[in-house]
């Protein structure tokens, strides 16, 4: 949808995958951009049939091997973009970018055996910056208010909030200028380098 | 049971429609079709309205289709106390191509202010 609010700057760079960390429980994780192979697509479908349904968002990941595989074979096609944190075969977590109009909707999932080790805030990481090398401009999610993890692990991303009207909070990302906008965009770093300081004055 | 199913012109709405009419045909419901003025909709009102009378035509009941001027949400709870209705049936939301659903504002009002059941149509 067109009618979306953005951050009117630019993100920073975010690293681009292949990166490899070890977690805060000291298992080694490798961030990788989605390798379209049925070994890979088994472990994805695995990690979702396990995925505790306490931890589901708006309806997704769907239940049921069935619903999940439909569920995936829509969201890993050739238009989305999709980075899996990996710890030896196993999938730990799963980031997508998926397009809707002129920007992407974002999602990301990780296991339970692998949360609050750190995985989210470099799949998150890795995901946007395989979308900044991808030339993706645009990229906004929504996330359930009480979710305070996952709504402060947006925030320190640099999403902004761009509709705080609903049950859901919206949220926005620009990762790259606007093609039209290039030479304005230069114009108004050099104008004013910093940032707007009321940039989060939305969020309360 | 007298029911008050709201639209304005989303596609979740129009599956609203269809389910509420076929099962109004089913349990003899007394209907009232409610076309509001949803701004996110670019459908004219008149044109939701005309659909929803063949809808109701189709499956051979007898339900009302009215038209509802100002803000629906707060249109449709009032409408359900004023004139007893039992249930109130919405859309159930929109999906995103990434397959999460959100409500919609009018369902979010109607949710949180009805003293009626409220039914949303998945």
């Amino acid at each position: 949808m067109s009618d979306r609010g953005y951050p009117e700057a630019v993100a920073d760079e975010f690293p681009v995958p292949p990166t490899e960390f070890t977690d805060r429980e000291e298992r080694p994780i490798e961030i990788r951009p989605y390798e379209s192979t049925e070994d890979g697509y088994e472990a994805l479908v695995e990690m979702y049939d396990a995925f505790d349904p306490a931890d589901r968002a708006q309806g997704i990941p769907p239940g049921g091997e069935t619903r999940i595989r439909e569920w995936l074979d829509a969201i890993l096609g050739d238009d989305c973009l999709n980075v899996i944190a990996w710890c030896g075969d196993e999938v730990a977590g799963h980031a997508t970018l998926v397009p809707d109009g002129d920007a992407y909707e974002l999602a990301i999932f990780v296991h339970q055996e692998y949360q609050r080790a750190g995985i989210g805030t470099h799949l998150i990481r890795g995901l946007l910056g395989h979308g900044q090398a991808e030339g993706i401009r645009k990229v906004w999610l929504t996330v359930e208010r009480w979710n305070r993890a996952a709504v402060s692990l947006y925030k320190k991303i640099g999403f902004e909030t761009s509709d705080a009207e609903s049950f859901e909070l919206e949220m926005g990302l620009r990762l790259n200028p606007d093609a039209d906008a290039d030479a304005d965009a230069d114009a108004d770093a050099d104008a004013d380098p910093d940032t707007d300081p009321e940039e989060n004055g939305g969020e309360r | 049971m007298k029911v008050l199913c709201g639209i304005g012109g989303s596609d979740d709405s129009f599956r609203a429609l269809d389910r509420t009419v076929e099962r109004a045909a089913v349990a003899d419901d007394d209907l009232t079709v409610a076309v509001v003025e949803n701004p996110d909709s670019s459908i004219d009102p008149a044109e939701i309205a005309r659909r929803a009378e063949s809808a109701v035509e189709e499956a051979g009941i007898d339900a009302e289709v009215r038209l509802i001027e100002g803000d629906p949400g707060s249109r449709l709870v009032e409408l359900a106390e004023t004139e007893g209705f039992e249930e109130i049936v919405l859309g159930g939301g929109h999906t995103s191509p990434m397959g999460k659903i959100t409500i919609g504002s009018i369902a979010e009002f109607v949710l949180l202010n009805a003293k009626t059941s409220v039914t949303l149509v998945r």
